[in-house]
């Protein structure tokens, strides 16, 4: 009897696990995130971009979208390395300073021929102050281009001449090695100048637009999806496998990482660090961790006391245990900084490091009280001050460590905290009002000079910490001189290793950029920069 | 009623008036602009993109200039995203707030409805208790807790529904069944407690006394004679809740991914896009205003004493 009724059980039980799954696979109109048939995949973007014109756009998850529909002279490979985009080969002059680049036949997605003309439009676009780029300030290396964008010159007078059709002559301020690293950003696009002309402002409107990449726009629905489609004009338009991307902007990390498990998107550009455990048991072989271009420091006010003193920096500095918070608060295999520019950046000897990194924190702390009552504290004369730092993600919980590993220096040290609003809080950085404060810094391009920036005296307001060391500036300098790639890194290693003793700023960790991606995805390579363009991404058949 | 209707039409200007008004003065007092960054915007641009939405002037004079604009209908352009103006982002959002909210209040106000006046019919009785005991479950458990527990349990686990809220850029029936519902669950709790409430007191008034003493059928009592006069409360609930919800749902929008102006104007706040945070009040204060003169103006079909006067 019992038999039977164990038998009846497990039918009943085997029967509704049927019902379950026939609901699950019959349950039309269900999204699926990488459709291997219709060739479409879905992806849980970061954000929202503000802005589909490569002129006006200003964050990475603007990039991921923008950088599929334009390519420029140079562009990505899987690896995010620098390969010929629209240019098909380049030479440089002796002294560096002009390059040649010699470009492809190509059309823009109407039909037009995309050429040098489009290139040249395309940077005195985008240096011209009219257009009100945020981000013109990266190709400053081009010849005349500060000059062009502070409204002091013009346009015209930019170092950039369509020599004919097909032959873009681009000179520069100094010599820059890392140039072919520079003209695969987004702001060195070309854009369609017959259709800029046209339509002004709303020529990156879906109807109006032209594009030269991979894909072009179709729909974009405010703060909801951006749906690009193949685009059969791209001079390698046979190579490229998908036919449909889809975009979401999905701010809530949890929803993104839930929309990949759920199977409606194939590839979500992060994850909850801390559910990283987690997924990589549910998704087997999407979860993917790699080195970022991304550092986390605390800048420390040098313009007012007490930070105008090295010696209280460099004690903080030294007594911030960053290993503690790279393992135990970051899950995804976060590194301790100890050097401003991350490991692993192309050109450059990366040997400057903090002198006590070997030395265990406990001596730290030691070293640290040492410092701090040679400037003069001490019980006396109690070290106080103000750490404010963004009140996003896992920033209050580093806070909470840097302020207990700094309290427990000396009972004479207290540190207050102060939660802040993300924009708020750039805003007093950028005004020097605060103390000490945390900040994050994600390059432009795999270049070391794109962290000595941060330290330069003519960085000015973003120079948070208002660092000013004229051996510092003079070794940045003469580095944008130098043509000589290895002697180059060599001045800026100089450079960081000074920034590293005067300790403006207290490193913290570099950061690993985490994606979830659908395993039958190829064509997706793990990379420092963290771009991942859609042209190489192809279907594994089971 | 028709003059009385234009009458507070008109009273709705200066009540508009204040409301930009303290909204404008209150966001230029955050502080931090929508142009502050990570990186920074070189100076000589950042003082250009200033000019260009007249940041630099004094806030008064900000204030005429948007009011000026408002006048010729013209909500400005969105500060934050380039593309676009405000215009065009409330239109493109306005559509799926408005959908996810009536259908949320509809779903509410049957099922609230319904549950309120079976909880009242059975006063105190265990049919009462469990309605009563939901309700309060309904009113302390907010979207934000509900909204991602049915999202892993119908579409992660059970895969029957899935956890966005519309097919790709395509309404679908489907994909609205986890976001209404979420968003209709404290609704349901809210209407049900105000139904039962109200339902009690209507059923120990003399006019139903009156109507049960006639011998009616007591369908006809309860439908008939009791449900309007009972419905009074829920009127006056329903008209600024509307409002509410179809100006759309921060939380319910983030967790289910919807293209609403509820999520618009939380994320605009934050990013202080002056211009997009003053449209999409302007939309809640006029749904406001217009759902309470249509509040009133029920009223006056279901209660006779409103009619008197």
């Amino acid at each position: 009897m019992a038999f039977w009724t164990n038998r009846r059980s497990l039918l009943a039980g085997a029967g509704g696990l049927g019902v379950t799954t026939s609901l699950g696979a019959c349950a039309n109109g269900r999204i699926i995130g990488f459709d291997k048939v219709r060739k479409t995949l879905d992806i849980s973007n970061q954000g929202e971009p503000l802005s589909l014109d490569p002129h006006k756009a200003s964050g990475s998850w603007e990039n991921n979208v923008i950088g599929n529909m334009f390519i420029g002279l140079t562009t990505e490979d899987e690896k995010s390395e620098p390969i010929p985009g629209m240019a098909e080969r380049w030479e440089t002059s002796a002294d560096g300073r002009t390059w040649t680049f010699y470009l492809r036949r190509a059309l823009w997605s109407d039909g037009e021929a995309c050429d040098a003309h489009d290139f040249e439009f395309g940077f005195k676009r985008i240096l011209n102050p009219e257009t009100l780029s945020d981000y013109a300030s990266i190709l400053y290396p081009i010849k005349n281009a500060q000059a062009v964008n502070n409204g002091e010159m013009d346009p015209d007078l930019l170092g950039v001449t369509a020599l004919d059709d097909l032959t873009l002559e681009i000179q520069l301020e100094h010599p820059a090695p890392y140039l072919p690293q520079l003209l695969k950003h987004y702001t060195a696009y070309a854009v369609p100048k017959h259709v800029v002309e046209r339509h002004g402002a709303a020529w990156v409107k879906p109807e109006n637009i032209a594009v030269n990449g991979p894909f072009k726009v179709e729909k974009w629905w405010s703060n909801y999806i951006i749906h690009l489609v193949r685009n059969p004009s791209f001079f390698d338009a046979n190579n490229v496998v998908l036919e449909h991307l889809y975009y979401y902007p999905t701010t809530d990390v949890n929803a993104a990482a839930r929309k990949v498990m759920s199977g409606e998107a194939g590839w979500s550009t992060r994850f909850p660090s801390n559910q990283v455990e987690t997924l990589r048991a549910a998704l087997p072989g999407y979860v993917r961790v790699a080195p970022y271009l991304t550092c986390n420091y605390f800048s420390f006010n040098t313009t007012k006391a007490p930070f105008n003193d090295p010696r209280v920096r460099q004690a903080l500095t030294m007594a911030y245990d960053r290993e503690f918070v790279a393992s135990q608060i970051y899950k995804t295999g976060e590194r301790a900084a100890f050097s401003l520019v991350p490991p692993g950046i192309a050109n450059y000897p990366g040997t400057a490091r903090y002198p006590w990194m070997n030395v265990p924190i406990a001596e730290r702390k030691r070293e640290a009280e040492r410092l701090l009552r040679a400037a003069g504290f001490g019980p006396n004369n109690p070290l106080r001050f103000e750490f404010s730092h963004r009140n996003t993600s896992d920033n209050p919980r580093v806070a909470v460590v840097a302020q207990n590993d700094w309290t427990s220096i000396a009972p004479w040290v207290s540190v207050e905290l102060r939660g802040v609003e993300v924009q708020v809080h750039y805003a007093n950085l950028r005004a020097k009002n605060f103390d000490a404060g945390d900040g994050g810094w994600i390059a432009d391009y795999n270049d070391a000079k794109n962290y000595l920036y941060l330290f330069e005296t003519r960085t000015g307001a973003q120079n948070y910490a208002g660092y000013s060391n004229p051996a510092y500036d003079q070794s940045v300098h003469l580095s944008d001189f130098e043509s000589d790639a290895a002697r180059r890194g060599e001045l800026m290693n100089q450079a960081e290793q000074l920034a590293l003793n005067d300790a403006p700023m207290c490193m913290s960790v570099f950061i690993n950029s985490t994606n979830l991606v659908h395993p039958d995805i190829t064509g997706y390579e793990d990379n420092l920069e963290d771009i991942h363009r859609a042209r190489w991404f192809g279907i594994r058949e089971a | 009623m028709l003059a009385q209707t234009i009458r507070r039409l008109i009273v709705a200007v200066p009540t508009l008036l204040a409301i930009i008004t303290a909204c404008f003065f209150l966001m230029h007092a955050a502080p931090g602009g929508p142009f502050t960054k990570e990186r920074q915007v070189p100076p000589a641009i950042e003082a250009r993109l200033e000019a260009k939405f007249g940041l630099d002037l004094p806030v008064h004079e900000q204030l005429m200039r948007y009011l000026s604009g408002l006048a010729r209908g013209d909500l400005g352009p969105s500060m934050v995203y380039k593309d676009k103006t405000v215009g065009d982002i409330i239109a493109e959002g306005a559509p799926t707030s408005a959908i996810l909210g009536i259908s949320a209040m509809a779903l509410a106000l049957l099922i609230g409805g319904g549950l309120g006046i079976m909880a009242a019919l059975r006063q105190n009785q265990a049919q009462d208790y469990v309605v009563m005991a939901l309700a309060i479950a309904g009113v302390c458990l907010p979207p934000l807790v509900v909204g991602p527990i049915v999202q892993l349990v119908f579409g992660v686990q059970l895969q029957i529904l899935p956890t966005g809220g519309l097919y790709r850029d395509e309404f679908g029936l489907r994909y609205l069944v986890l976001p209404v519902f979420t968003l209709a669950l404290p609704l349901i709790a809210i209407i049900s407690r105000l139904m039962r409430a109200s339902m009690i007191e209507t059923l120990r008034s003399n006019a139903i006394r009156t109507a049960r003493a006639k011998g009616l059928p007591e369908a006809q009592v309860i439908l008939r004679h009791a449900l309007p006069i009972a419905l009074l409360p829920i009127v006056s609930y329903v008209g600024p809740a509307l409002a509410g919800v179809m100006a759309g749902s921060f939380v319910i929008e983030t967790v289910f991914q919807l293209p609403g102006i509820g999520k618009q104007f939380v994320l605009a706040a934050g990013q202080r896009d002056y211009t997009l945070v003053m449209g999409v009040v302007l939309v809640y204060s006029v749904l406001i205003i217009l759902f309470n003169l249509a509040a009133d103006l029920m009223y006056r079909v279901l209660d006779p004493r409103a009619r008197a006067t």
